[in-house]
């Protein structure tokens, strides 16, 4: 007879205690956001709480947050890519080409001005652009066996370098409304706006939706599917991935084409946000990013980590510049705080798990 | 008789389960080759360690020279000029020779090396060794032999007295090792002792002067070679029955269809990775139901054989029938396809996923089973496969969600099992099946072998212990060099004769 089983009592009381520790390892980073969440709370005294704030904090994370999707894929496979924020600001500019049918930047905010694509085309284009361009790299990584390191590296001075060819150097600004919408718009919730007898409309904003939506996606696919399963494989034993009959370069391929999918998407997004392509969009947000994605639990190396904690580590981010605006921290001392928090976080993640482990 | 260099009397160490050595006592003569001989896990690897001042023995001395000495690390021992080469190099393969030489001993003043002394220093050392080689040669560029070269010249320039050789033979061709057993008669010649081990009876024969045998652990003999024969070596280190650990043979399925064939498969030298092994035209075919051991010497290319049949490395060239068909395998994915699985050497590095659970291990290759109509895993299908799996092969486990790192290796051995039962594969490799794991589980995973091959499972079996191959199989091929230089068939089979075929270099066959 097996001994584990022979033994119940034993085995309740040691998976009960390695329950206790598994939640509090797995939200780590949970606690570490309601924390932040409540000292603002306190100190700003209340205002950080205010729901319009709320959805402000919301709204800005978006982008970064869907792009961190993507990339908690490719960290979970043991990758990195460097070249989303140059990727957002080529598929955002591809999609303003392709909305206005020209790259000159017309100002004219007319419906009628629009002989591009329309909205649906520039969507497709911005999800389109970004999807390929990490498809290249992906090629080069699995099949050249380049580290992406390398190859994202090259990617994010190359699409920087296209965008700006592409638009001249300028930005390309003035969309219709519907365009705008992506970024702008917002699913009202009157109740809200009149209980905080707000003077603006308060409501959901269709990047949060889009970012939550996706999420919810991504979270089904690792944790329900083969697909997902697979993702993680490769990234806890490549060779092991290998040998166990997986198609290791197709997968390590394809969480390129998603964080590239996603860093398109991200650019469309802020785009539509802005009113406006800027050729110089996004520069630095691959280190937010990926700062989300580690702050949410996900192991450098591959194999271990969630979309939760990714969501929860774009939301800690977000969380923070805003509380540090809101209590007029200056904007330098900010930038160390928030470094600081990051290594904090992880700090804190690697001190429970390790406490889980003994 | 002259005073032993080298006197380790009643050396005892164990490891947690297990006594490695017991009341072992080794003597070297100065200026002597002494073979030091034995099977895998006879305990050789451990008396080495504590010489090398890896390992501390829990009891028993140790003499240099007349005078007690203890090692506490292997700085101290290479202080008492006990210098010991590896089978895996201790080199950094970025620097160059000379670098290599002096490592942690930099000639030089202060913090700038004088790169002049030290290229002239090395050469001193390398050129009555025979390398003709500029010293500021990158080590990574030179031959495995090369290679060696410049550890047994670091071991020169420590001005040492016994030189450890831990299987310096296992990676040479024919001339090289002429070549190394010269430079070792050199050394004897200017007084300096060697300790050599080996599996290759012919080299013990041809350059050692005494030999120290152990088996299990303790001495099984000890003698002047001018005095022995090959077979009486063998018996030293065999001497013992194959116990009826191996119970539960079946009847020898040679009626049964032929379930895997494989013809000609050949790699050649090649030129990217020039110390790969290579396979000369290896033909063989298992049965269903049948247990197939391959036998051969660590570095013989039963592994490669095993990898390429899987698809896991690139062949030249070579055939592969599953039945009677001819299928083309490129990929893992391919041989899975064909019904072949394989159950690789190293458990950590090529089969298990560490942080992730018993299940999604065991599950990983298998998950088509458990998907339902929408394509996403069905948790409870998993579960029941899990625990199907784990009921069959009695996995120790509080449950399948338990990290598999936290398991033991048995355990951790049954579930890589496992994951190939779930695809129920026609054809199952199993590469060194009970390496590391102990004697219970190796017991339950010999068993498990021999129920899968009751199910009409092919399974071809590698092992390193002669013992279980002479135990589980019904039928031994033996592989030497990339090459197959014999068939035993079960009843015929003995220690002695494997060995003398596992170590039948093309040389010595013609």
């Amino acid at each position: 007879m097996d001994q584990a089983t022979t033994d119940p009592k034993l085995m309740d009381s040691s998976s009960q205690r390695l329950d206790i520790a598994k939640l509090l390892g797995q939200f780590a980073p949970l606690v570490f956001l309601v924390v932040l969440i409540i000292i603002f709370a306190v100190a700003t005294e209340g205002r950080f709480l205010n729901p319009l704030n709320l959805f402000n904090v919301l709204r800005q994370v978006s982008v970064t947050g869907m792009i961190a999707i993507g990339m908690t894929f490719v960290i979970l496979t043991g990758g990195i890519d460097l070249s989303v924020g140059s990727l957002l600001a080529l598929a955002g500019m591809a999609a303003a080409i392709a909305f206005k049918g020209t790259n000159q930047n017309t100002l004219s905010l007319e419906a009628s001005d629009a002989v591009g694509l329309g909205v649906a085309g520039a969507v497709i284009i911005a999800c389109l652009v970004g999807a390929f361009g990490g498809f290249l790299q992906g090629m080069v990584i699995t099949r050249m066996g380049i580290p992406a390191f390398i190859v994202t590296l090259g990617g994010l001075t190359i699409w920087r370098g296209l965008t700006l060819i592409l638009s001249n150097g300028g930005p390309i600004s003035g969309f219709t409304a519907d365009y705008r919408y992506l970024g702008q718009g917002l699913i009202p919730l009157p109740f809200l706006t009149e209980i905080t007898q707000s003077r603006v409309p308060i409501g959901i904003p269709i990047p949060v939706i889009l970012f939550l939506i996706f999420a919810v996606l991504a979270h089904v696919a690792l944790r329900y599917t083969k697909y997902g399963r697979h993702v993680y494989a490769v990234g806890g034993n490549p060779e092991a991935a290998r040998l166990s009959g997986l198609n290791v370069k197709n997968i390590t391929l394809s969480v390129y084409i998603i964080v590239g999918f996603f860093a398109g998407l991200g650019g469309l997004v802020s785009s539509a946000r802005f009113n406006s392509s800027e050729a110089v969009a996004g520069i630095g947000s691959e280190l937010d990013v990926i700062a989300a994605v580690v702050i949410g639990g996900t192991s450098l190396f591959g194999g271990e980590g969630n979309v939760l904690g990714t969501v929860i580590g774009a939301l800690l981010i977000g969380v923070l510049v805003n509380g540090l605006v809101m209590l007029n921290v200056s904007s330098y001392l900010q930038q160390i705080i928030i470094g600081l928090i990051i290594i904090l976080a992880v700090a804190f993640d690697r001190f429970v798990k390790s406490r889980r482990r003994s | 008789m002259t005073q032993p260099l080298l006197k380790m009397t009643a050396i005892t160490k164990h490891f947690p389960g297990v006594l490695a050595v017991d009341h072992v006592n080794l003597e070297v003569l100065p200026g002597e080759i002494h073979g030091l001989l034995g099977e895998n896990g006879a305990g050789k690897s451990t008396l080495l360690k504590i010489l090398s001042g890896a390992h501390h023995p829990d009891s028993g001395s140790i003499e240099l020279n007349g005078q007690p000495i203890t090692l506490e690390n292997p700085h101290q021992a290479q202080r008492q000029g006990i210098v010991t080469i590896y089978q895996e190099f201790n080199l950094v393969p970025q620097l160059t020779i000379a670098e290599n030489v002096f490592i942690g001993r930099e000639p030089g003043r202060g913090v700038l090396l004088n790169w002049r002394t030290m290229a002239d220093q090395t050469r001193a050392v390398i050129e009555p060794l025979g390398i003709h080689i500029d010293p500021l040669t990158r080590v990574r560029d030179l031959s495995v032999a090369e290679q060696q070269m410049v550890e047994i010249a670091r071991a020169l320039s420590m001005q040492s007295r016994i030189i450890i050789m831990d299987e310096p033979t296992s990676a040479l061709s024919e001339h090289e090792v002429v070549r190394l057993i010269e430079i070792m008669q050199n050394l004897k010649a200017k007084g300096l002792s060697i300790i050599f081990v080996t599996h290759r009876l012919d080299e013990v024969m041809r350059s050692c002067d005494r030999v120290t045998v152990l088996r299990d652990g303790r001495n099984a003999g000890e003698a002047d070679v001018k005095n022995i024969t090959v077979p009486d070596i063998i018996r030293m280190m065999v001497g013992r029955t194959v116990d009826d650990l191996y119970a539960g043979k079946h009847a020898l399925p040679t009626a049964n269809p032929v379930a895997l064939r494989v013809s000609k498969l050949r790699r050649k030298v090649n030129i990217q990775d020039p110390h790969a092994i290579v396979l000369h035209d290896i033909s063989f075919e298992v049965r269903q139901g049948e247990i197939l051991g391959i036998a051969g010497l660590v570095g013989a290319g039963r592994t490669e054989i095993a990898r390429a049949i899987f698809g896991a490395d690139p062949l030249e060239s070579g055939e592969v029938y599953i039945g009677s068909e001819l299928v083309n395998i490129k990929t893992p994915q391919d041989a899975i396809r064909q019904g072949i699985g394989l159950v690789p050497e190293d458990r950590k590095q090529q089969a298990l996923f560490l942080a992730l659970a018993v299940r999604e291990n065991t599950t990983i290759a298998a998950l088509n089973r458990v998907l339902n109509r929408l394509g996403f895993v069905n948790a409870r299908s998993e579960a029941d496969l899990m625990d199907q799996y784990q009921r069959t092969l009695n996995i120790r486990m509080t449950s399948g969600e338990v990290r598999v790192r936290n398991l033991s290796g048995g355990n951790q051995q049954k579930v890589v099992i496992a994951r190939w039962m779930a695809l129920q594969p026609k054809v199952l490799i199993v590469d060194e099946p009970t390496r590391g794991i102990d004697v219970a589980a190796k017991a339950e995973v010999h068993s498990l072998l021999h129920q899968m091959a009751a199910q009409g499972i092919a399974v071809i079996m590698i092992s390193s212990e002669l013992p279980e191959i002479l135990g589980m199989s019904d039928r031994i091929i033996t592989i030497c060099e990339g090459r197959l230089t014999g068939e035993v068939l079960r009843a015929d089979a003995t220690q002695e004769k494997l060995m003398e075929l596992m170590t039948r270099r093309e040389s010595a066959a013609v």
